[in-house]
C-alpha cells in the first residue's frame, strides 16, 4: 500500500480518507515555536465533490489514492452508462450517473472531457470549460435587439437551459462556459 | 545586448518586493540604533556548534567537518544563539543582543522558513515582566511612522485558555481538552497521544486560540511547567514557567524567558529532552556542556527574548507568506 507522509503534501496530491479518494487543495504547516507541528489541509472528496478540512500531526502518513485524470472523448449514452474513449489507446470506460452528475447537461458527442479514474473506474467527469451547443428551443429571436438587456431562456441540444440574449434563434450554435453555465457568445463559424 | 524583457522563468527573482527589502533594512538599522543608544552590546556568536538543540520540538541541521580532529562530529547549525550568548552573560558581558540567521530543519510553510532572521537579546537584572516592558518600548521606537504599535495587552496562558475554551490547563483533565477539540474543531488528528496534555494544548493554541486573536499586540505569559523550555519555574501560587510569547496581528513574533540559571536543573532538562526524543524515535543530541559549566560558575539573573524579524515584517507589511518578507526563501535559495 503506497502512503504519503505529510511532508509530501501539496495541492493536487490524491489520498484516501474515510474510504474515499480525495484531492488536496491546500496544505498549511502550523507549529507553535516550541510545540507540536501540524498540517492543516483542505481536501476535496472526489466522489462527492465536498470540500472538508483535516488536521494531521506532522510526519503522519496517509494512504495514497490510485487516482488518474485523463482526457477522454465522450462517445454515447446507452441509457445507463456514458461511454468515454481514450484518444490513443481507444480503451473505453462507462461512467454511471453518480460519476457524470451535473456534467451530463454539457456532454456532447466527440467532445474531450477530463475523466477521473479511481482504481480504473470513472468517479467524476469534468466537461470542457467551453462547449459549442445548438439551440433546440427558445422564443423566436427579436431582430435588431443587440442590447443584451433582459434575455430569455433557451434549451440546448443536450437539455441544458441557459439564459441567452433576445436575438438568439433556434438552431444557432452557442458558446457556453460550463463552469458558470453562462452564455458567452455565438459560435464563430 | 542587455536583456530588457523579463525572462519566461522568473524563478531567480527575489520573493520580496524591493520596497519590502528597503523596509527590512530600515527596521534593522533602527533596531541597531535602539540598542546602541542604550549601551547594549552587539555580539555575534558561532552559527556552527559542537552541541545542538535538545528541544524535542526543534530539529537542528547537522553538517560534517573533515579538518584536523576536534573530537566531535557532526557539527550543528544553531537553532538560536541562546547558549553561547548565556556564556557571554556568565562571563560578565552585561546586556547583549544579536541579529543572526538561525536554522530549523523540517519547518517550511506560510509562516515558516528553515532559515530565518532572529533578534535575540538579554537583560541582566530583569525578569520576564521587565523585559516585556522593554519589548514594548523597542517596538514603539522601531515602528514609529511605519506601523501603529501600542503597548501590548498581557494575559496569562491560563486566562487565555479560560477565556477561549473555559478550560484550565492547570486543573482540567486531558479528556476535557480532547472533548473540546472533538466538538469544536473541524478535525482532530488521529494519532494524538492519550497520556500527554501538551500536544492537545498545542492543537488548541494553533487551531482555536490563535485564529481568534485580533490584530492588537498581546503578551501571553506564565506557561505550563511542561512547556518551560529554558525558563525558570516559579512555584507560587501554582507552578508556572516564567515564559512569554508576543503576538501581533495574530502572528507569533517572539518568545522569551526569565532565564533558568540553575546548572543542575539545566543539565536535567537537557537529559529529559533526550529521553523524550529517543521515545519519539528522534535522534538524541549532544547537550551543551559548556553552557552547563557557565551556569555552574554563575549566570546573572536575567531575562532574554528571541524575535523573528521576517514575521515582524509580515505583520507590519501585511504579507501573507514569509517568502515575501525575505530576499530568497527556501524554495528560491
Amino acid at each position: 500500500m503506497a502512503t504519503y507522509s505529510t511532508n509530501e503534501f501539496k495541492g493536487g496530491l490524491k489520498i484516501m480518507l474515510d474510504g474515499d479518494p480525495c484531492s488536496i487543495i491546500e496544505n498549511e504547516f502550523v507549529k507553535p515555536g516550541k510545540g507540536q507541528a501540524f498540517n492543516r489541509v483542505k481536501i476535496r472528496n472526489l466522489k462527492t465533490g465536498r470540500v472538508i478540512e483535516r488536521t494531521f500531526k506532522s510526519n503522519e502518513s496517509v494512504e495514497a489514492a490510485d487516482v488518474m485524470e485523463t482526457d477522454m472523448q465522450y462517445l454515447y449514452n446507452d441509457g445507463e452508462f456514458w461511454y468515454f474513449m481514450h484518444p490513443e489507446t481507444f480503451e473505453q470506460v462507462g461512467a454511471g450517473e453518480a460519476a457524470v452528475a451535473d456534467a451530463v447537461k454539457w456532454l456532447k458527442e466527440q467532445d474531450t472531457c477530463v475523466v477521473t479514474l479511481w482504481n480504473g473506474e470513472p468517479i467524476s467527469i469534468t466537461p470542457p470549460n467551453f462547449v459549442m451547443l445548438k439551440v433546440a428551443e427558445t422564443d423566436p429571436g427579436v431582430r435588431g435587439d443587440t442590447s443584451g438587456g433582459g434575455g430569455k431562456p433557451a434549451t440546448l441540444e443536450t437539455g441544458a437551459v441557459v439564459r441567452v440574449p433576445l436575438f438568439i434563434d433556434i438552431d444557432e450554435v452557442l458558446k457556453i462556459d460550463t463552469r458558470t453555465g453562462e452564455y458567452v457568445g455565438r459560435a464563430k463559424d | 545586448m542587455p536583456r530588457t524583457e523579463p525572462t519566461a522563468d522568473s524563478g531567480w527573482r527575489p520573493g520580496a518586493e524591493l520596497e519590502t527589502l528597503r523596509l527590512r533594512a530600515r527596521l534593522l538599522a533602527r533596531i541597531r540604533n535602539y540598542f546602541a543608544d542604550r549601551d547594549v552590546l552587539e555580539v555575534d556568536t558561532p552559527m556552527l556548534s559542537q552541541a545542538g538543540s535538545t528541544d524535542p520540538a526543534i530539529e537542528s541541521f547537522q553538517t560534517r567537518w573533515w579538518g584536523p580532529s576536534i573530537g566531535v562530529s557532526p557539527l550543528y547549525l544553531h537553532t538560536s544563539p541562546e547558549f553561547p550568548m548565556k556564556r557571554l552573560l556568565a562571563a560578565g558581558s552585561g546586556p547583549i543582543y544579536q541579529l543572526c540567521h538561525v536554522f530549523r530543519n523540517g519547518e517550511l510553510g506560510r509562516r515558516h522558513n528553515p532559515e530565518f532572521l532572529m533578534l535575540e537579546w538579554y537583560r541582566p537584572g530583569s525578569d520576564h515582566h521587565a523585559l516585556m516592558d522593554e519589548i514594548d518600548v523597542l517596538m514603539v521606537t522601531v515602528m514609529e511612522g511605519v506601523c501603529d504599535y501600542v503597548p501590548a495587552r498581557r494575559l496569562t496562558y491560563q486566562q487565555w485558555f479560560l477565556n477561549e475554551t473555559g478550560l484550565d490547563p492547570w486543573s482540567d483533565p486531558l479528556d476535557a481538552f480532547r472533548r473540546f477539540a472533538q466538538s469544536e474543531l473541524a478535525s482532530v488528528p488521529e494519532k494524538m497521544p492519550g497520556d500527554m496534555l501538551d500536544p492537545w494544548l498545542d492543537l488548541l493554541v494553533t487551531h482555536w486560540l490563535e485564529p481568534r486573536l485580533d490584530d492588537a499586540p498581546l503578551f501571553v505569559y506564565d506557561y505550563p511547567v511542561s512547556q518551560a523550555s529554558l525558563a525558570r519555574v516559579r512555584q507560587q501560587p501554582q507552578p508556572v514557567a516564567e515564559r512569554f510569547e508576543l503576538y501581533f496581528k495574530g502572528i507569533e513574533l517572539a518568545n522569551g524567558f526569565h532565564e533558568l540559571a540553575n546548572a543542575d536543573e539545566q543539565q536535567q532538562r537537557f537529559e529529559i529532552d533526550n529521553v523524550v526524543r529517543q521515545q519519539a524515535g528522534q535522534a538524541s543530541v549532544p547537550l551543551d556542556v559548556q553552557l552547563v559549566a557557565a551556569l555552574r560558575d554563575g549566570l546573572p539573573d536575567c531575562a532574554g527574548v528571541a524575535l523573528g524579524i521576517d514575521r515582524l515584517l509580515m505583520s507590519i507589511a501585511g504579507l501573507r507568506d514569509i517568502d515575501a518578507a525575505m530576499p530568497f526563501g527556501m524554495r528560491r535559495a
